[in-house]
């Protein structure tokens, strides 16, 4: 066992000018970067962090466009044995004072000594920062102080120990923000072993990804997994992937891509969304292994990614599935290396009430529903009844697991962490069942939408919303519905309001739009206003999302 | 020919991206600075123009500094049919 400095120095004493990763952004070059010019980027800041007296073991917050800088400072953070985090840069959607509260109440929670980010940025992040808050040091990135020379023997990220944590992992939103997944080098080790071991690396493999780099699956699988095991790496901006999807499929043409890893919606954006024209040409034969995973798969969405590029020579075994969550790190299981992946047709209705997965007989209307696959060695599986006892195959309950790849703690959340951790077991908060080895996921017990990969948090939707002039407080809902059509969930938002007024409605309606995305970034797919006294409240005045989402449901559907 | 995009592209962000076939988009309403559309509408927004209007629009031109009303984003559809 070994920590992330070691590995990392081992590469560039073995292999300085193998490329470690290459860097497409529009507008320029495409930018290999080898293991040498990794250290030495990363060299810098290890020098400004030691320069600017940030300790090994305090926390760094990156906030950064993605790109070499990022990627620099995050590695530069790991060789001075301090503890990188990123949070999302501000986007031109997200209103400056909205994305002040988030960096708040990460602050507020996760107490770090640094944050880094631009200087046209600083004043923003002053701004946000609480009266006597941790922040020492705010180092601006162009404020860097070169080493004298380069010593790889004194970086000081080579005296942490394989229990120290390495680095924290933030989920999105006001309440993502507040609950940091601390993850030790022997844990992120573990799971990088076992991962590769499931995904038969080998020395033809070639990444390329799109992810952002501030979610788990960019970071651990798009980001960890091909520079700590010397995979390389084709790095993508997310932003100018969903402009133009089809620069994955160039990507992976070009440099003989063959994993990726793709939340669910993203098969029917490229499906949908990719033009013949930029397709042209374009050999996909090389891609063995697209992992589905970070919201619920679908069978149809594997079905039209595969119509989609079968002609540009996609492979049908290709299509993989993945269980993950940072809390153990991330893969738990996985699908479609050794075999296919498994459909299992199951009858809907015994499903919905009687909480089992039987077969569908040939009548009775039935789902497909694909499997996550098995777990991957360092991790056991389970699945267990509201009372925490095992249930055998086919009943669904919710998912546990056990492993050496576990989060040592929510940062600074022992509250947090003691809910999450029972006797030794995570309590994933989802619901599945298994048959055999085979994980399949069927829901989930949080309130939580997840769209387009990105977990939300219903609460600050509808916080946002109650700030809207017209709109009641504690008289909003919000909640996800699955849409075939993108593959990934819908966020609805159903409103009371008094008006009966059109064109008053109208404007409410905009500002909810306009206040819920500039405050989340999220977009919402329809804003439903209803007179007073619609939503329906459970017995303790508690916000009933399921009972409200079933009651939308029936109205719009006449 | 301006008058044309505005409508039949109001008509389709209305019906399709706002789920509101009745509401009428202003042509100098703000689409993409008021959130009324976020970046995976924006796509299909792109592919629209071009399938109904037959030109070609440029990923990098999918920003609000190019075009953030229907005003706009006619002008631009008008130069690149001319």
């Amino acid at each position: 066992m070994s920590t992330f400095s070691e590995l990392l120095l081992d590469a560039y004493r073995d292999c300085p000018d193998k490329v470690s990763l290459t860097v497409l952004l529009a507008g320029s070059e495409d930018l290999p970067v080898t293991y040498r010019q990794l250290v030495e980027g990363a060299a810098v800041w290890a020098n400004t962090y030691e320069q600017q007296g940030v300790e090994p073991g305090e926390v760094v917050v990156l906030i950064l466009q993605h790109g070499l800088e990022l990627i620099f400072a995050y590695w530069g953070a790991i060789l001075h044995g301090a503890i990188p985090s990123i949070m999302p840069f501000l986007t031109e959607k997200l209103q400056p004072d909205r994305y002040r509260a988030d960096l708040s109440a990460l602050v507020g929670i996760t107490r770090p000594e640094c944050i880094v980010t631009y200087r046209e940025f600083e004043t923003e992040v002053k701004a946000a920062l609480p009266e006597n808050s941790s922040v020492r040091k705010l180092i601006v990135s162009d404020e860097l102080v070169q080493p004298a020379k380069l010593d790889v023997q004194a970086f000081k990220g080579l005296q942490r120990a394989e229990k120290d944590i390495v680095l924290l992992q933030h989920s999105s939103g006001t309440t993502g923000l507040q609950k940091g997944v601390a993850l030790a080098h022997g844990a992120v080790l573990n799971q990088l072993d076992s991962y590769a071991h499931t995904l038969r690396i080998n020395d033809k493999d070639v990444i390329v990804s799109w992810l952002p780099l501030y979610h788990d699956m960019g970071l651990i699988a798009g980001f960890l997994l091909p520079i700590l095991k010397r995979i390389p790496l084709v790095l993508l901006s997310p932003f100018e992937w969903v402009r133009s999807p089809a620069k994955l499929m160039q990507a992976v043409n070009k440099y003989r891509g063959t994993l990726t890893w793709l939340p669910n919606f993203a098969y029917n954006f490229c499906a949908m969304k990719t033009r013949d024209r930029d397709l042209e040409g374009i050999d996909l034969s090389s891609w063995r292994a697209i992992s589905n995973c970070s919201e619920p798969m679908r069978y149809e969405s594997h079905r039209v990614f595969l119509d989609r590029f079968q002609p540009y020579g996609l492979h049908e075994s290709a299509l993989c599935t993945c269980y993950a969550m940072a809390e153990n790190v991330f893969a738990v299981t996985q699908g479609g290396i050794e075999a296919e992946v498994m459909i299992d047709e199951i009858d809907r209705d015994a499903m919905q009430s009687k909480k089992l997965a039987v077969p569908a007989s040939v009548e009775a209307p039935s789902i497909k529903m694909v499997s996550a696959g098995r777990a991957i060695r360092n991790v056991k599986v389970k699945i267990v009844d509201e009372r925490g006892f095992d249930l055998p195959d086919r009943h669904i309950g919710e998912v546990v697991l056990q492993s050496d790849s576990m989060l040592t703690e929510y940062y600074h959340r022992p509250d947090a962490t003691e809910n999450a951790l029972k006797g030794g077991w995570y309590f994933t908060g989802d619901y599945g069942y298994m048959v055999g080895e085979e994980v399949f996921v069927a829901g989930r017990k949080k309130e939580m939408i997840i769209v387009a990969g990105k977990n939300v948090y219903p609460m600050d939707l509808e916080e946002l919303a109650m700030e809207v002039p017209g709109v009641h407080a504690g008289r909003v809902v919000a909640f996800g519905i699955f849409n075939e059509t993108t593959g990934t969930e819908d966020v609805i938002l159903v409103a009371e309001v008094d008006t009966e007024d059109q064109d008053e409605r109208d404007a409410i309606g905009d500002a909810i739009r306009q206040t819920v995305t500039r405050g989340s970034a999220v977009a919402l797919r329809h804003v439903y206003l209803v007179g007073s006294k619609w939503l329906i409240k459970t017995s303790s005045g508690k916000n009933a999302r399921t009972a409200n989402k079933e009651k939308y449901l029936k109205e719009t559907s006449m | 020919m301006k008058d044309e995009i505005i409508q039949k592209t109001g008509a389709y962000i209305a019906s399709t991206v706002l789920k509101q076939p009745n509401r009428v988009i202003k042509a100098d309403q703000f689409l993409i600075s008021s959130g009324l559309i976020d970046s995976f509408s924006l796509v299909d927004l792109a592919l629209f123009v071009e399938d109904t209007f037959n030109v070609h629009l440029d990923d990098s031109e999918l920003n609000k500094d190019v075009f953030d009303t229907l005003e706009q984003l006619a002008e631009l559809v008008v130069s690149r049919a001319a």
